[in-house]
């Protein structure tokens, strides 16, 4: 935010990064060779939806659109819920080696938004992954950062910062980390995790 | 661009606020001419007089810029919070922590006042070293909707530097109260020996006194001024990022319902931190006429008023 915005005390709304989220495929199979964490299928964007007719018609055109083409490629339709903080989760299921038809369809909700001037209600998108022994990681990429993190919960609302560290070494360079700790924020009860 | 309509700047806003600042300037440059002017009429005597004034009342205005934190906190009696300390930690936090990815913003440190006003704030000289406040009794008041539009709000000061510009614009009244405390004593006590000299350094004084008790009014009413407009453009920043203005009406309303039937004794500990509040803990006369340029924060219809447009502005279809 420049000076003069500062000054006048005018925050324009951070708009997303988007492109990033094209290198989940390859980072997926980084990490199932290094860690043996395979992806189940289903992700989900996460947005703060705004009051008004506008928002809402954008949502229902979305919905649309990934339901129309859930059809096609085997996919499941698409599964709206609202979590207790008032954001609501688009989650898409797909078979788990579908991940490149996900991640086009987590894309498509994001630039439906975007087109229609909504992006900066964008907050994350979440691909779930699973390992042998049952252990739920999630990757989440954080729109307004460009950059990824993991998400490891365990039973109550810990996590296993442990995992969560190791998978970020395994997959290495393959994506965009948030750097800053901070700002691996927990999403509890995320749906699709 | 879509995205560009959708989130316009209110203009009227900026335009007003850049008037207010100009005139702060314009007072603050008359003021410095003024002293100037005293100075080379008579002597030097007022120079260091004024020195030491402005030597003060810089050392107060950096002092509270740094330690704005936890004055703020100390005065509240609120206490830091780690999501692991209690239920209702963890949703503040949780709450924040949405907001900040959201706005990309760094995360604020997070506190909680055990008190049943409702209110919240938020203080600090940067967005690194800022912490955000709700009482107990907001967050038993408001739902997480609600909460989550007064912590955009509390987050919009942050955003905006108000800690920043509001020390920086009183600044030059905390320099002429300074220089009228001094001026006032020096008659006081300099009064009882008359000769020329001592004639002439009681003008100085006097005149001091004069000029630091006009500046001093006008630039208190013109602080008020901009504390109010930056009170909207934080409502307004806090509505366009979580997308929920009624939200925060609604919150208001419930705060400034509420905030009526506080006993006296909570006002008087909160009042040295009204200007950094959600909503003022010292509610003069409903916001009638004179007593609206005298308060921190606008009257709820004001506010209500200016949300309402920002409702009209996200509800629009795209164009």
């Amino acid at each position: 935010m420049g000076f003069l915005d500062t000054l006048l005390g005018r925050t324009k709304p951070v708009q997303p990064k988007l492109d990033d989220l094209f290198a989940l495929p390859s980072a997926a199979v980084t990490l199932d060779a290094g860690a043996g964490f395979k992806p189940t299928g289903s992700g989900s964007v996460c947005f703060r939806p705004v009051e008004g007719r506008s928002f809402a018609d954008v949502q229902k055109d979305v919905q649309d659109l990934l339901n129309a083409s859930s059809g096609k490629d085997g996919g499941l339709p698409v599964e709206v819920t609202k979590d207790d903080y008032g954001f609501t989760w688009l989650v898409s299921s797909h078979m788990s080696d579908e991940l490149e038809a996900l991640v086009t369809d987590l894309h498509a909700v994001n630039s439906s938004l975007v087109d229609n001037g909504f992006g900066p209600q964008l907050l994350c998108t979440l691909v779930a992954f699973r390992d042998d022994s049952e252990r739920r990681l999630g990757l989440i990429y954080l729109y307004k950062r460009g950059a990824f993190y993991p998400f490891a919960p365990l039973s109550g609302e810990r996590r296993d910062n442990a995992l969560e560290l190791q998978v970020k070494g395994v997959i290495g360079d393959d994506l965009k980390w948030e750097q800053d700790l901070s700002r691996w924020f927990p999403v509890w009860g995320a749906p699709g995790l | 661009m879509a995205a560009r309509t959708r989130y316009a700047p209110d203009r009227g806003l900026t335009v007003r606020m850049t008037a207010t600042m100009f005139l702060l300037g314009l007072v603050f440059v008359a003021f410095v001419a003024a002293i100037i002017g005293i100075g080379a009429a008579y002597h030097a005597s007022s120079a260091a007089i004024v020195l030491f004034a402005v030597v003060l009342g810089g050392g107060f205005a950096i002092g509270s810029l740094f330690y704005s934190d936890k004055i703020a906190l100390a005065t509240a009696g609120a206490r830091e919070v780690s999501p692991a300390d209690s239920e209702q930690a963890a949703r503040l936090h949780a709450i924040v922590d949405r907001l900040c990815a959201l706005a990309d913003m760094p995360k604020p440190r997070v506190a909680i006042a055990d008190t049943d006003m409702p209110n919240a704030f938020a203080t600090g000289r940067s967005a690194d070293h800022a912490v955000v406040c709700a009482t107990t009794g907001l967050m038993r008041r408001l739902d997480n909707n609600e909460l989550e539009g007064v912590l955009a709000h509390e987050m919009s000061h942050v955003a905006h530097k108000d800690v920043q510009v509001m020390t920086i614009a009183s600044f030059l009244a905390i320099i002429a109260a300074l220089l009228i405390r001094i001026a006032f004593y020096g008659e006081l006590f300099g009064g009882g020996r008359r000769n020329s000299n001592n004639q002439n350094a009681a003008i100085v004084m006097f005149a001091l006194m004069a000029v630091s008790i006009v500046v001093y009014a006008i630039s208190f009413l013109l602080i008020r001024l901009l504390s109010r407009y930056r009170e909207l453009s934080a409502d307004r920043s806090g509505a366009l990022l979580t997308g929920q203005p009624s939200a925060l009406k609604s919150a208001l309303i419930k705060v400034t319902g509420q905030m009526a039937r506080i006993p006296t004794r909570d006002l008087r500990t909160a009042q040295p931190l009204n200007a950094f509040f959600f909503a003022p803990a010292m509610n003069l006369s409903g916001g009638t006429g004179l007593s609206n340029i005298f308060s921190t924060h606008p009257s709820l219809e004001r506010r209500l008023a200016e949300l309402d447009k920002v409702q009209q502005q996200l509800g629009r279809t795209a164009g």
